[in-house]
């Protein structure tokens, strides 16, 4: 199959359109401005509709209004941007709207930076907004994951009627790289009959509403959402391991970081030292089963988690590994990228105060 | 037996929640009537608001759509789009569209969207207890204006209506009321013609509907309803504020 050169937020913006997303609604923000550019042009082209709001509060509601009509739609930000949606995502929560979020993260907080940053990894796993809440995250590691990701994040949003982050970094946004666009396996998707489309004959009026004014209806929708969650947790976890078999010394990490610790365990392979990496690929779920079962291998001496943030999945990779074995970590902040060489030295001074 | 009067096909056949004398009944009315006389039930899509018409989903017997606080106007944005041979609509309070939603329901204006806003303005919150709104006159009091409202603590009211005709994205914008048949009459009027002109692709249009709250004016109805002919109309004129042909 052909492979092609692509920009990494114009490769999610293609991949939208290619997974049947007719509704994108943006506002500028560095550094993922090509994704509204792109769609701006290709959006119309695909006969679907592109508005660049006033605001990423109305883009998020406007995401709200074609998803609460059945159509596949989609936005994306940046950090700050992303703070601003929120409110809108967690109204999609509560009233089972499938839409795709996309978050090209950069340094934080407030203002923070414009080169790639980890730091929403909170506000992303943890439901940022208001009320019992989880959304399904995915964080691709290169172009070519980004776009069959952003397929597969229309998709689970459809199939379990909720709304999906994509969580890339700067540096997946601002890359270019060879992907090759293949067909990902469709799934077998519920028809969208809750869709207030106009009633067309149906028997009664669709009313699409997150408002459960008595409490005990209100719980029973919670309850509702925590099966889906569970059905969420069940199915659909994702990761990838890299020499992890016999690993002295196991790095975690996401997206762009963990490439990065690919080429540093290869390096420290070279030098004697068995390294392997564990890479989440879904952030929520966390991979916190298969991940404890590897810290539980007599192999591992010692956890690093490296991410570009103080150390957010560290939580996660903490309450996965349950003491099991010492967890280290290593961050870089507000949007520097760690390098190979001080990753490496980070890992070495990780196994030896464990050995 | 020959029957004269029936309920709007247009709304649900659910006991509305409002006040006695609150305006909200009314306008649903002549809202579902117009939704009927175009014969519109079946495709209409309508968005409400945060505030008292909150469960407008449960009375309008069309498609609905709940918003967040003041983002009606965003949400219609893309349901028109997605689906723009539909009559689409959003009803919403004071506190939504002046306030909280002020930037959505200008970008809509300008961008010359093409549904109907249905504005409910009686100058104060009714669903969270009656406190000041953008809308609210001076010297009227409300439970956050325990005095009045001042010029020098709120400013002057906004008047939403004039404010949005600025815009060329708006072709038609009326200010009625329903405190008689006569008025609501023309109301009705007003309504139909929006949701016409909306469906020739004219551009955004907007009535507002000057509302009576006895309940948080501290008002009977016929005080409620005298108190909005003698200071509501007084400050924010009833008629048409625009009307822009478009060839």
């Amino acid at each position: 199959m052909k492979r092609e050169i692509w920009k990494g937020s114009e490769a999610i913006a293609e991949a939208a359109i290619r997974a049947g997303c007719r509704g994108f609604f943006g506002y500028p923000i560095t550094p993922q401005n090509e994704i509204p550019e792109y769609m701006s042009l290709k959006m119309p082209q695909a006969g679907g509709v592109f508005v660049q709001a006033e605001s990423e509060v109305a883009a998020i509601n406007m995401v709200y209004g074609a998803a609460a009509t059945g159509v596949r739609a989609m936005t994306s930000s940046s950090s700050p941007g992303v703070s601003l949606k929120q409110e809108g995502i967690s109204y999609m929560a509560g009233a089972k709207l499938p839409a795709v979020i996309v978050n090209v993260m950069r340094g934080g907080p407030g203002l923070g930076s414009i080169q790639p940053s980890q730091a929403d990894y909170f506000q992303a796993t943890r439901g940022g907004g208001n009320g019992d809440y989880r959304t399904p995250v995915l964080a691709p590691a290169n172009l070519q994951e980004a776009v069959d990701l952003v397929q597969e994040a229309f998709d689970i949003a459809d199939q379990y009627r909720t709304p999906v982050i994509v969580l890339a970094d700067g540096l997946i946004g601002q890359m270019m790289e060879p992907i090759v666009w293949h067909d990902v396996k469709k799934r077998q998707l519920p028809p969208k009959t809750w869709a207030s489309s106009g009633r067309k004959g149906r028997e009664h009026n669709n009313f699409i509403n997150s408002l459960l004014i008595d409490a005990h209806d209100c719980e029973n929708h919670n309850i509702e959402l925590l099966n889906t969650y569970h059905e969420i947790e069940k199915n659909e976890v994702r990761f990838e391991e890299v020499r992890t078999e016999d690993a002295e010394v196991l790095i975690t990490a996401y997206g762009t970081p963990a490439r990065i610790a690919i080429t540093v365990a290869e390096n420290l392979r070279a030098k004697g030292i068995k390294a392997g990496v564990f890479r989440p690929i879904t952030l929520w779920p966390f991979p916190s089963k298969r991940l404890r079962e590897i810290a539980e291998q007599e192999s591992v001496k010692v956890i690093l988690d490296v991410e570009m943030s103080t150390g957010q999945m560290l939580d996660d990779v903490n309450l996965a590994v349950a003491e099991r074995k010492p967890v280290r970590f290593y961050g870089r902040y507000g949007g520097v990228i760690p390098s190979v060489s001080e990753l490496e030295a980070a890992a070495e001074k990780a196994l030896g105060e464990v050995k | 037996m020959k029957t004269i009067y029936t309920k709007s096909k247009g709304l649900q056949d659910t006991e509305l929640h409002y006040c006695p004398g609150c305006s909200h009944g009314i306008v649903h009315k002549l809202v579902a009537e117009t939704i009927e006389e175009m014969d519109a039930i079946d495709t209409t899509i309508g968005v409400c608001p945060v505030g008292c018409s909150v469960f407008a989903g449960n009375y309008f017997a069309c498609d609905m759509i709940e918003a967040s606080h003041g983002r009606a106007p965003a949400v219609a944005t893309a349901v028109k789009r997605t689906h723009p041979d539909v009559p689409v609509f959003t009803y919403q309070g004071d506190g939504d569209l002046a306030s909280i939603g002020a930037a959505e329901i200008v970008h809509a204006a300008m961008r010359g969207e093409k549904f109907t806003t249905i504005f409910i303005n009686n100058a104060i919150y009714g669903m969270t207890g009656g406190q000041m709104a953008p809308t609210t006159l001076i010297g009227q009091t409300a439970t956050t204006a325990p005095l009045g409202r001042t010029v020098q603590q709120a400013g002057m009211p906004m008047r939403v209506a004039e404010m949005l005709s600025t815009l060329d994205g708006l072709v038609y914008a009326e200010r009625v009321c329903v405190v008689d048949i006569p008025h609501l009459m023309k109301a009705k009027k007003a309504i139909k013609k929006a949701f016409e002109r909306q469906m020739k692709g004219d551009g955004f249009t907007f009535i507002e509907v000057l509302s009576a709250c006895p309940t948080n004016w501290g008002m009977d109805i016929h005080e409620a309803n005298k108190w909005l002919m003698d200071h509501m109309a007084a400050y924010y004129p009833l008629g048409v504020i625009k009307d822009t042909e478009v060839k």
